[in-house]
């Protein structure tokens, strides 16, 4: 139960850049997995050269937002207009590149950013023995949510961003160039994909293709809770985690196909997801 | 299907062709060689003036890449080697001071196979059927290896398994065109089995991570099988996971909780590294012993003598073998000498793979499919840098040495490279599967 908070929380995590810019650009992002990659190894080098695991987070971060605005500035900008398909194909290409330049800068084996010293060893709950590190991923994923939920929902930003998505010409008639507003999004999507990367990366293996998996799970997290949806993706990563760990005490083959049965539920009884609205975009 | 629009003269002309040909020309001889050498797969089309062609699959991308990586650099060498005669060429009597095999110098391509038989099965299609391919080879993963040998028998044309390590490749799955080196799950298992006893002890409790396809369930299966007859082990049960799993933070809290003494990680690549990870962070690792029956190429490299200092296991070959055996020395020197580092097994089972099917064709003095299977059929011994090796004709598996090994700690190790130590050379047959695993030979 309490594994499956923690390994919610990281899902929540990494859902939440993708939730992010569909909800407020309306693009599929295929590049997430990518990007999270793209921070976990931004993460890796600031640590190789400083030791450091905070500047690897603020690295990671920091790289991605860079990053996030070029992509969004080069290409995404372009396909605002152009169907969702159009905008799976061009950000799938833009994935492809980034992982074969790690793969060629950073070659295939996999890498290692080790838990911080303030989280490394294994604390004992009485139950069961569990790692450090993960029980302090709660605590960074709530402070970083509730950052971002700041930005998202109670600044002058975060307005303009839902009332660029409602209308784009009429605030654009007001004055505000939206835009300027699409990029910081874009970029902020970009950010907190690559600040997953780095937190998930003491946990799992740093190599090219450890964005692949997030990518399916991103999106299942998602479905479930309403694609778009901030609380969406927070419940929705929450749930996952924990059909993954319950089911998996029981019957450990079956946590996956327990996890997918349960987004063809929600998709058949609530096709917008728990939190989704319906009729958008 | 596409040769039907290729020739357009239709089967009555050529019926009347021939009729007119027998009427005026009743004497010519046909010859004899024509009759013998009768086309079977892309031979004889695949044979030309100056060389053959060899499909090589590895996966590039996907959990299993850094291995395939050094897979497909195995092959690399082997093929220059055979084509300008130097390595372990001039050391093998049939290839001593030739160039190329039969003289034809062997040209190839590869693909990636994503870790995926699909693109595997794709990727070799159009080597067999464009590039007229006289064998193909190369994999890392038992699904894809069974997939290319069931392609090969269909095609006839050879295969020369790359890395599998399942039993229904040589087993159940087995195939007349396809040739396995790696040690079956089985073979390693019985290689493994006295080692752990010795060192380990007997009557404990086992609990395994298993990954969900063929390899995973094999390696558990002969594992079990083996410390349950042998050591009295009990297992309690395994955690069955997909293949490319990246948290096993609820895997491992049941194994963590489980009470076993023995944890036996069947998890491989990537997998293996994440799932080692994790098991430490764990806890895991501290009031287990942990086994990996078949350990991955850079496990040591990526998990460090921290993590695998003292964990047992086997593996195709390990490049310290060139300290007792002087071709395994011909191979791993040359191989640091061009890619910079020691070759892992996976570039073993690639660079062997290449070599005793250049001596099995040398041997047959045809590219024929058909004679070289009889060639390695019979069962002609090679030294090679395992030691003797050679192939069985029941169910096409090598019988060749397995080597124990058990990961050193950071003060044991001499060199950056030096990450296991052999603790056992089991013969191979000391440990073939007497049954042949259900393998039930097709037909050529």
């Amino acid at each position: 139960m309490f594994n499956g908070l923690t390994l919610g929380a990281l899902l929540v995590l990494v859902a939440m850049g993708l939730t992010i810019i569909f909800g407020a650009l309306g693009v599929v992002n295929f590049a997430h997995g990518a990007l999270y990659a793209l921070g976990a190894y931004a993460g890796l080098v600031a640590y190789e050269y400083t030791g450091s695991f905070a500047a690897a987070m603020a690295a990671g971060a920091a790289f991605l937002l860079a990053v996030g605005i070029v992509i969004e500035r080069g290409l995404i900008r372009l396909y605002y207009e152009r169907p969702a398909e159009d905008q799976i194909l061009a950000t799938f290409g833009v994935a492809i590149v980034l992982v074969e330049g790690l793969r060629a800068i950073f070659g295939g084996l996999a890498r290692n950013i080790p838990a911080p010293s303030w989280a490394a060893g294994i604390v004992n709950l009485r139950v069961t023995l569990y790692p450090t590190y993960r029980i302090d991923v709660l605590a960074i994923v709530g402070v970083s949510l509730v950052a971002l939920y700041f930005i998202l929902y109670r600044t002058r930003l975060g307005l303009i961003v839902r009332a660029g998505i409602e209308d784009q010409l009429m605030v654009n008639i007001l004055g505000i160039n939206v835009t300027r507003t699409f990029l910081t999004v874009f970029g902020l999507g970009a950010m907190a994909a690559g600040f997953a990367g780095v937190i998930n990366a003491p946990i799992v293996t740093v190599s090219p293709d450890m964005g692949a998996d997030v990518l399916v799970q991103s999106f299942v997290v998602i479905v479930i809770g309403g694609v778009g949806s901030f609380w969406g993706a927070v419940v929705g990563g929450l749930i996952a985690g924990e059909i993954l760990s319950l089911v998996a005490m029981i019957e450990p083959a079956y946590s996956q196909v327990a996890l997918f049965a349960t987004m063809a539920l929600v998709l058949i009884l609530r096709p917008q997801g728990l939190f989704g609205v319906e009729g958008r975009q | 299907m596409a040769q039907r629009t290729k020739n357009s003269v239709s089967r009555r002309r050529v019926l009347q062709g021939a009729a007119a040909a027998a009427g005026t020309l009743p004497f010519i001889h046909v010859p004899g060689s024509f009759a013998a050498e009768e086309a079977i797969g892309n031979f004889p089309a695949g044979v030309k003036a100056h060389s053959i062609f060899v499909g090589v699959t590895a996966p590039l991308t996907g959990p299993y890449s850094a291995d395939g990586e050094d897979h497909l650099k195995g092959y690399q060498l082997a093929i220059e080697h055979l084509n300008e005669g130097t390595g372990l060429a001039e050391h093998i009597p049939t290839l001593k001071g030739k160039k190329g095999v039969l003289g034809k110098k062997i040209e190839y391509k590869y693909g990636d196979t994503q870790t995926q038989p699909n693109p595997a099965v794709q990727i070799q299609t159009g080597f067999i059927t464009q590039d007229k391919a006289i064998m193909i080879t190369g994999s890392l993963n038992s699904a894809v290896a069974i997939a290319l040998e069931k392609l090969a028998q269909r095609y006839k044309v050879l295969n020369m398994v790359g890395c599998s390590g399942a039993n229904e490749t040589t087993g159940v799955d087995c195939q007349r065109y396809a040739f396995r080196s790696q040690p079956s799950a089985y073979m390693a298992a019985k290689a493994l089995a006295p080692v752990l006893g010795k060192e380990i002890g007997k009557n404990k409790k086992s609990i395994y991570l298993v990954p969900d396809y063929a390899y995973g369930h094999s390696v558990e299966k002969s594992t079990g099988e083996f410390t349950e007859k042998k050591l009295g082990w009990k297992s309690l049960g395994s955690q069955v996971c997909p293949l490319g799993t990246t948290d096993y933070s609820s895997y491992l809290l049941n194994i963590a909780n489980s009470g076993a003494d023995v944890f036996v990680n069947v998890a491989f690549g990537a997998d293996a590294v994440a799932s080692c990870k994790q098991a430490k962070q764990f806890g895991i690792l501290d009031k287990m012993k942990m086994v990996v029956p078949n350990i991955s190429a850079f496990q040591g490299k990526e998990l460090g003598p921290e993590i695998m200092g003292g964990v047992y296991g086997t593996m195709d070959f390990w490049w310290t073998l060139a300290e007792t055996n002087p071709l395994a020395k011909v191979f791993v020197d040359t191989f640091n000498a061009r890619f910079k580092y020691r070759p892992s097994w996976p570039a073993h089972v690639g660079y062997s793979q290449m070599m005793v099917w250049a001596d099995a064709v040398t041997r047959a003095k045809t590219f024929n499919p058909l004679k070289v299977i009889a060639e390695l059929e019979a069962g002609h011994k090679l030294q090679m840098p395992l030691g003797e090796v050679w192939y069985r004709k029941e169910d096409h598996q090598q019988v060749r040495a397995v080597p124990v090994v058990v990961g050193k700690t950071k003060a044991e190790m001499r060199n950056e490279d030096d990450f296991f130590k052999i603790v056992g050379l089991t013969p191979g047959p000391e440990v073939m599967p007497p049954d042949f695993l259900g393998c039930k030979m097709p037909s050529a």
